[in-house]
This record gives C-alpha cells, sequence and structure tokens, in this order.
C-alpha cells in the first residue's frame, strides 16, 4: 500500500546532499553575524555617516575641551567687564563677536559665550549619557526579568513601571532638587558644582528606565516562546545564561535605538531642568542656563540666545536622525519612506 | 526488559479564563523502550506536542506520571533535573526559531555541553565540530549563523544540539513538518542512521502518517487528549481497529488511486477540548457511534489477544480496503 507521494521519496536513501558549497581554497569561513550586516547597512546610509560625522565632532570638541581652552587662550571663568558698555551689553556688533571671541560676550559678566558653550557641551553630553546609560541598564534589567519570568516578578515590576510613569516628572523635580539640595548643604554651604550634576542624572534616572523597561519586557515576551529559549531550557542552562546570553543578544537592537533617542531627549530634558533653574547652577557652564539667562536680553542682544540654541538644535537634530537611521539598519523591514 | 520511559495517566489542563480549562492531554499511557522508536500521530491540536514538551519536562503535567529508566521525574526541579537533561533531549520543529539567530552554530552546539559543566575529551570545539560532521555538516561551518544555512541544515544543527549530551531518548516533535519533501527524507534517514548507530530511543510526533510508518516501530493514534489505538507499525497501518484510525489513513493521499472510492470522509469539526465529548471522545464524528459511546468510555485494551490496544466499543475487524 503506497501511503503517499511522499513515501517514494522517503524511501530512497538519498545521502547528504544540497550542503553548501566548498569554498574558495585560502578564503577562511566567517559568518557574518547580524550585528555585522547591519553595521554593512549604516556605512551606506547617508543620513546616518553625516549625522555620525557630527555628533563624532561634539563629542570630540566635549572631550578636548580644556585642549581648546588652551589654543582658544580663554578661561569659562574669565570676565572681559572692560569690553562691555555702560548698560552691560557687549561692544560691537552680533553680541560682540571678534577674533578674540568668536561668539561674543555674554552680556553684564562679559564671558566668553565659545568657551562656555565648549564646557556647556561637556556638561549636556556628560548628564544626557550617564543618564541614558543608567536608564538603560536599569531598564533592561527589569525588562528582561518581568518577561522572562512573568508571573508575581512581572506583577510587581508593572506596579513599579506604572508608578513612575504616574509621577509628574517637572513637579517632582521642582519638589526634590531644591530638598535634595537643602538637606545636604544646608541654605548658606556652598554647594560642589558636581553635586547637581549628580543629583539631575538621578532624577533622570528614578523615571527614565520605565520606557526602555516596557520595550525590553514586550520583546522578551514574544521571544520567550520561540523553540531556541526553550531548546536552552531543555539544555539545562542556568537563569543568567538565558536572560543575558540567549535572550539579551536579540533584544540588542531596540535597546541601542531607544538609547539613541534617549541621549536627545535627556540633553533638553537637562537643558529645561537648568532652565528652571533646578538643573545645572552657576558658575558650571551649561546650554540650559545659557539659553535660561539670556531671555531676559533677547531683545538688547539677541546674538546671545542664537549661538547655544543653535548649537543645541543641531546636536539633538543629529542625534534623532542618527537614531532613526540606526532603527533603519537594525530593522530594515522598518524603513523610511 | 523494563522500559525506558513510562508514562501514566499524564495530563495537561491549561486554565483558561474564566471558562474551566483546556484539556490538551488527559490521561494517556504508553512507554517507550531502549533503541525503540515510537509515534505519535494524531491532528492538530490533538495534544502530541504538549505530550512531548512534557516529557522532556518543558512544561510540568497536571497529573499522572512520566518516569524514566525505573525513575520517577514527573516533578523533579531545578538542580535535580540537570542529569535527566543529558539523556532526554527534544529536537524541534520550526528549524528558523529553534535556532538562536545571534549564535553561531558552533555555541548552538556547544551550550549544552558548557551549561552542564561537560568538558569532553579534545575540548569543546573538537566535540562540537564532530558532532557537526556526524549530521551530516561541514565542521568548517563552526563560525556561522543559522541565516546562512537552509531549512534542512539547520535543523540538522538542531540535531546535533539534541545529540551533544548523548542523550538516551530523543523527542522529536515534528521534526520534518517544516522541510521540503526531498529534504525530509534526507533529514529522516540522518535520524535512522543515528538511531541506529547510538541506540537511540525516539519519541517521534509527527501528523504525516508516511513519515511515522517510515520511521517508527510502534505507533500510537492520539484524538482530542487521548490515545485512541496503539500497535506496531504492521498491526496500525494494515489492520487498524479504531474508526478514527482507519479514517485517517484513508484520507492519505494515494497517487494509484486517485478516486474517492473507499475513503472515509469524517464530517464535522474536532470538538473543544475545553468541554470534550463524554464517553468516547470520538463519538461525534464517528459512524458507528451508538448509545453505549456516550455514557462509557471505552478503555484503551487488547480487543483480539494480540499487542495492539484500541480504545473503541465496537473495533473494526480486518486488514484495511
Amino acid at each position: 500500500m503506497s501511503l503517499s507521494p511522499v513515501d517514494g521519496v522517503v524511501l530512497a536513501e538519498l545521502e547528504h546532499s544540497g550542503e553548501p558549497p566548498v569554498p574558495p581554497p585560502g578564503k577562511r569561513i566567517v559568518g557574518r553575524s547580524p550585528g555585522q550586516l547591519a553595521l554593512g547597512r549604516l556605512r551606506r546610509d547617508r543620513t546616518a555617516m553625516v549625522t555620525g560625522v557630527v555628533l563624532l565632532v561634539f563629542f570630540a570638541v566635549a572631550l578636548a575641551a580644556p585642549l581648546i581652552e588652551r589654543l582658544y587662550g580663554v578661561s569659562p571663568r574669565t570676565q572681559f567687564q572692560d569690553q562691555l558698555d555702560g548698560f552691560g551689553l557687549p561692544l560691537g556688533y552680533a553680541g560682540g563677536v571678534s577674533g578674540d571671541h568668536w561668539f561674543g560676550l555674554e552680556p553684564n559678566l562679559g564671558r566668553d559665550i565659545f568657551i562656555r558653550m565648549v564646557y556647556g557641551l561637556r556638561t549636556s553630553l556628560f548628564v544626557a549619557l550617564a543618564a541614558a546609560l543608567i536608564t538603560t541598564v536599569l531598564g533592561v534589567v527589569a525588562g528582561i526579568l518581568a518577561g522572562y519570568l512573568g508571573g508575581w516578578v512581572d506583577a510587581v515590576i508593572g506596579w513599579i513601571t506604572d508608578f513612575a510613569l504616574a509621577l509628574p516628572f517637572f513637579i517632582f523635580a521642582l519638589a526634590v532638587v531644591p530638598t535634595v539640595t537643602l538637606r545636604f548643604y544646608g541654605p548658606r554651604d556652598a554647594e560642589p558644582p558636581a553635586f547637581r550634576v549628580v543629583v539631575v542624572i538621578v532624577v533622570f534616572a528614578i523615571f527614565g528606565w520605565t520606557a526602555t523597561a516596557r520595550l525590553v519586557r514586550g520583546q522578551v515576551v514574544s521571544l520567550r516562546e520561540r523553540e531556541f529559549v526553550e531548546a536552552a531550557r531543555a539544555s539545562g542552562v542556568s537563569l543568567p545564561h538565558m536572560l543575558f546570553r540567549q535572550l539579551l543578544p536579540n533584544v540588542w537592537a531596540p535597546i541601542l535605538v531607544s538609547f539613541s533617542l534617549a541621549v536627545p531627549s535627556y540633553v533638553t530634558g537637562e537643558a529645561a531642568l537648568s532652565f528652571l533653574g533646578i538643573g545645572i547652577v552657576e558658575p558650571t557652564p551649561d546650554f540650559g542656563a545659557m539659553i535660561f539667562r539670556s531671555i531676559q536680553y533677547l531683545q538688547a542682544d539677541p546674538a546671545y540666545v542664537f549661538f547655544p540654541g543653535i548649537t543645541i538644535f543641531a546636536l539633538v537634530l543629529a542625534f534623532n536622525l542618527f537614531g532613526d537611521a540606526l532603527r533603519d539598519a537594525l530593522d530594515p523591514r522598518s524603513a523610511r519612506s | 526488559m523494563s522500559p525506558l520511559l513510562e508514562v501514566k495517566g499524564l495530563t495537561k489542563h491549561f486554565p483558561a479564563r474564566g471558562r474551566g480549562s483546556v484539556k490538551a492531554v488527559d490521561g494517556i499511557d504508553f512507554e517507550v523502550r531502549a533503541g525503540e522508536t515510537f509515534g505519535l500521530v494524531g491532528e492538530s491540536g490533538c495534544g502530541k506536542t504538549t505530550t512531548g514538551r512534557m516529557l522532556v519536562r518543558l512544561l510540568e503535567p497536571s497529573s499522572g506520571a512520566v518516569s524514566f529508566a525505573g525513575r520517577d521525574i514527573t516533578h523533579l526541579r531545578g538542580r535535580a533535573l540537570r542529569p535527566l537533561r543529558k539523556d532526554l533531549q527534544i529536537i524541534f520543529q520550526d528549524p528558523y526559531a529553534s535556532l538562536n539567530p545571534r549564535h553561531t552554530i558552533g555555541k548552538i552546539v556547544a551550550i549544552p555541553l558548557q551549561a552542564n559543566g561537560i568538558n569532553p575529551a579534545g575540548g569543546v570545539r573538537h566535540r562540537v565540530q564532530e558532532l557537526l560532521e556526524l549530521v551530516g555538516l561541514n565542521p568548517e561551518h563552526y563560525n556561522r549563523y543559522p541565516h546562512e544555512f537552509s531549512g534542512g541544515q539547520r535543523q540538522r544543527v538542531g540535531i546535533a544540539r539534541a545529540l551533544a549530551l548523548g542523550p538516551k531518548l530523543v523527542v522529536a516533535d515534528e521534526p520534518v513538518s517544516a522541510l521540503d519533501v526531498s529534504i525530509q527524507s534526507q533529514v529522516l534517514n540522518l535520524l535512522r542512521n543515528l538511531q541506529r548507530e547510538l541506540g537511540l530511543a525516539f519519541v517521534f510526533i509527527a501528523h504525516d502518517l508516511a513519515v511515522v510508518r517510515h520511521f517508527c516501530q510502534r505507533v500510537a493514534v492520539m484524538y482530542l487528549g487521548k490515545i485512541v489505538e496503539v500497535g506496531t507499525r504492521a498491526e496500525i497501518y494494515e489492520r487498524p481497529q479504531h474508526p478514527y484510525t482507519r479514517a485517517l489513513l484513508s484520507a492519505v493521499p494515494d497517487l494509484e488511486r486517485l478516486d474517492a472510492a473507499g475513503r472515509i470522509r469524517l464530517v464535522g469539526d474536532v470538538p473543544t477540548p475545553l468541554n470534550p465529548p463524554s464517553g468516547c471522545r470520538f463519538r461525534t464524528r464517528c459512524w458507528k457511534a451508538q448509545e453505549r459511546c456516550a455514557t462509557e468510555e471505552p478503555a484503551l485494551v487488547p480487543r483480539d489477544g494480540g499487542t495492539q490496544q484500541t480504545a473503541c466499543h465496537f473495533p473494526e475487524t480486518g486488514p484495511l480496503r
């Protein structure tokens, strides 16, 4: 009795054919990992390359700030009172732009805007990157645990996430930052500049991890039922191996994208906090604080707001475009139209 | 000789929100001897995959007992499960989903060794290459990624992974149903050669009757969470006694007889496992069903003194067709 057309084929003792062709001799066989393929796609993306270069320049400037100070010959704290007029406004055109002071001088205090922006870039990028890194690590650990373990672990992490999302960020920051500062240093003590930076990063960390946690949890829930996870369980792997060797490599792509899009949001967030006076405080140079100070000179000295404003705009735009390009490279199916 | 794997009253009920439970597997018994190939066939949703998952303890049985080599393994947990993993492995259905896309195939095959702290003579890498060669892959492809392989080759990687720990019994969950017909035969022949060379026992889960006939020495037919008939290959395929087995076999397309004459057509759908029919579960679609079938559940017992067991009040007799 012949059961099906398959039968004859099955019974024919076909030995292994259809193996990959033997590679030309002399060429080593090295597989290209999905990550390497994504990098290749990123290289071919013009937006990614341009914004990547812009970001590299920003990073280089921030890192080399002391070197630039030496070459430029002006310190961010020096006040050039002799170059201000009687109203405290800088002499000359466009806010005192000159060969010595490329972007002009601050009204009233007379500090050099260019070098303050170089150092402000440092503050901004440090705060944004540190906050993004901490929130991503917290979010990944919380999300991967909630997604894989499920049950009560998932429920508890879900409650904490909802709680953190329900707190209004700016009201919380307005209430907490001055209180914490007062608690540590009292009303009269001088507050070290680094302290505010740490407080701002902590405030971001408390609120920022929830988005990543939800993203990662969703990804892991969909991966959990895949057969390779079951195969790893059947092999008897440990929980850390399962979470960080089996699952994490498969959620890298969305994590990287959310990280690269989180950084610019922290740049603007930090500037907003500084603008409200609860972020970075003088004398630490900072974009948000500079823009805040420039507002009162908007009519008298419009050049003051122009340079920091345009720089922060370029920085955030470059980050966002790069993040989009990164997403396209990691997931070719969601290409920009 | 005592059986290698013994399953008694194995049950899996999945809770369904507010509507009782899905009785995916509802009390099945069978045994597999060392080196034997045991087939588990049935339609989609009859509980065969759930059974396979419970055998290798990826799912926790609701009740019943599984014993392996004389030891009760039904409720082993954590560390106690480790030694069992070495003896009991699984091959998955989907060769695309069953390999981690971020790992090289060398790493995929090495993970069972590393997770169990095994340090084979000659090193892990050497052993992995041996395994790749054993399943008919080029050992030089060690550091390639799954997406660079075809379905059949990936399934070979899955087989190499299952063999890495030197198991005594392998649960093969529809190992060829996702592959092209021409590749199916290659993979089946590979499995058969491995079974002979290594003396492996197989629980072979499939819906393709031809594949099961080709591979298995004994076959159990499942319907809606129950085994309705079990016997040797010859018994099941040549003299099936359960009406469901007959219907299933007659539905297999046959190039020599393309007309529908003599074909048993089942009408209606498989009833929901949320609320299976009383008595015999097949009675709603059975042409021989009578009053007794609704009230009394037929036991899985030998009907004619042979080894073949059938759960039916009115078994068929005589050869098929």
